[in-house]
């Protein structure tokens, strides 16, 4: 049974999510598949008003983010599907709930490098 | 007009289109989104969405590459025909991201994007902010993936 179904949740609730190290050649890795954009593959890039240096790719992070949100949180509950879909496209039925969410996102020096504002489809406790 | 100047609210671009197979489904699920309906035929087959499907930030990341590529070609023919070429910067985020019908193995989604704002940055002296939004859809002609992007460009001496 998983831990976390849609009653469980209470607003103004707090969950810390675990925290993954991102390296350079990650940040190499990604970019070259998916936004091969020279911020995103050199350490030293023309575009020097923005630091001038790597820096990772928003969509690398919102994946990360996704994937600490799975081991945080997600795969241990009811979860029933993605976030942000448009609501009324899903069957409404007194199996699913839906949380809205916001995230935010540090790096290590506790500065802030992403915010998000979400909602998440969760199976109800009683429906299981 | 430079090429900050020359782009106008409307503007119309085709990105192209990308095939998600089942094995890269898993392959990025594996890796950032590993939930059962991302991972797993069999037990997917259970889930809300009948089957497996592509974990929306695949979707994201492939209109990434796909948005790249369409305005490198676009910088490569404004260079050939010797006109202004537009310089782009890193983006502070998007908007309204909504994935309203699942992509599935085999759907070829067709990304599309209309120029919906542009304006000078106050904060950043000679660049604008460029937002335009994207829309996924596929061969059935359901709407998988909404954004509105924003992106730092190069204004030059424009002054709107």
């Amino acid at each position: 049974m998983p831990k976390q179904y849609f009653e469980d949740f209470s607003a103004g609730q707090i969950f810390e999510l675990p925290d993954v190290p991102i390296s350079r050649e990650d940040i190499i890795e990604f970019s070259r598949q998916f936004d091969p954009q020279v911020f995103h593959l050199q350490d030293a890039t023309p575009i020097t008003e923005f630091g001038g240096g790597l820096i990772a790719s928003g969509w690398q992070v919102c994946a990360l983010f996704m994937r600490l949100l799975d081991d945080g949180l997600l795969l241990d509950s009811s979860c029933a599907g993605s976030a942000v879909v448009e609501t009324r496209a899903w069957p409404n039925n007194a199996k699913l709930g839906l949380v809205r969410f916001h995230h935010e996102i540090f790096n290590q020096h506790r500065e802030r490098t992403m915010m998000m504002d979400n909602a998440i489809l969760f199976g109800r406790r009683s429906a299981s | 007009l430079n090429a900050y100047e020359k782009i106008a609210i409307g503007d119309v671009h085709v990105f192209g289109s990308h095939t998600f197979t089942a094995e890269a489904i898993k392959r990025f699920a594996a890796k950032y989104d590993p939930q059962y309906f991302h991972t797993d035929e069999a037990a997917a087959k259970n889930s809300l969405f009948g089957g497996l499907c592509a974990s929306g930030w695949h979707t994201a990341s492939a209109m990434m590459r796909l948005l790249v590529t369409h305005f490198d070609a676009e910088e490569a023919k404004a260079r050939a025909a010797g006109e202004p070429v537009l310089v782009s910067g890193p983006s502070p985020g998007f908007d309204d991201l909504r994935w309203p019908n699942p992509v599935y193995p085999g759907d070829t989604v067709t990304f599309t994007a209309r120029i919906v704002g542009k304006r000078i940055s106050k904060s950043r002296p000679g660049w604008g902010l460029l937002s335009m939004t994207t829309t996924g859809v596929k061969q059935t002609g359901k709407v998988v993936f909404v954004v509105t992007t924003h992106a730092f460009v190069e204004t030059g001496n424009a002054v709107a």
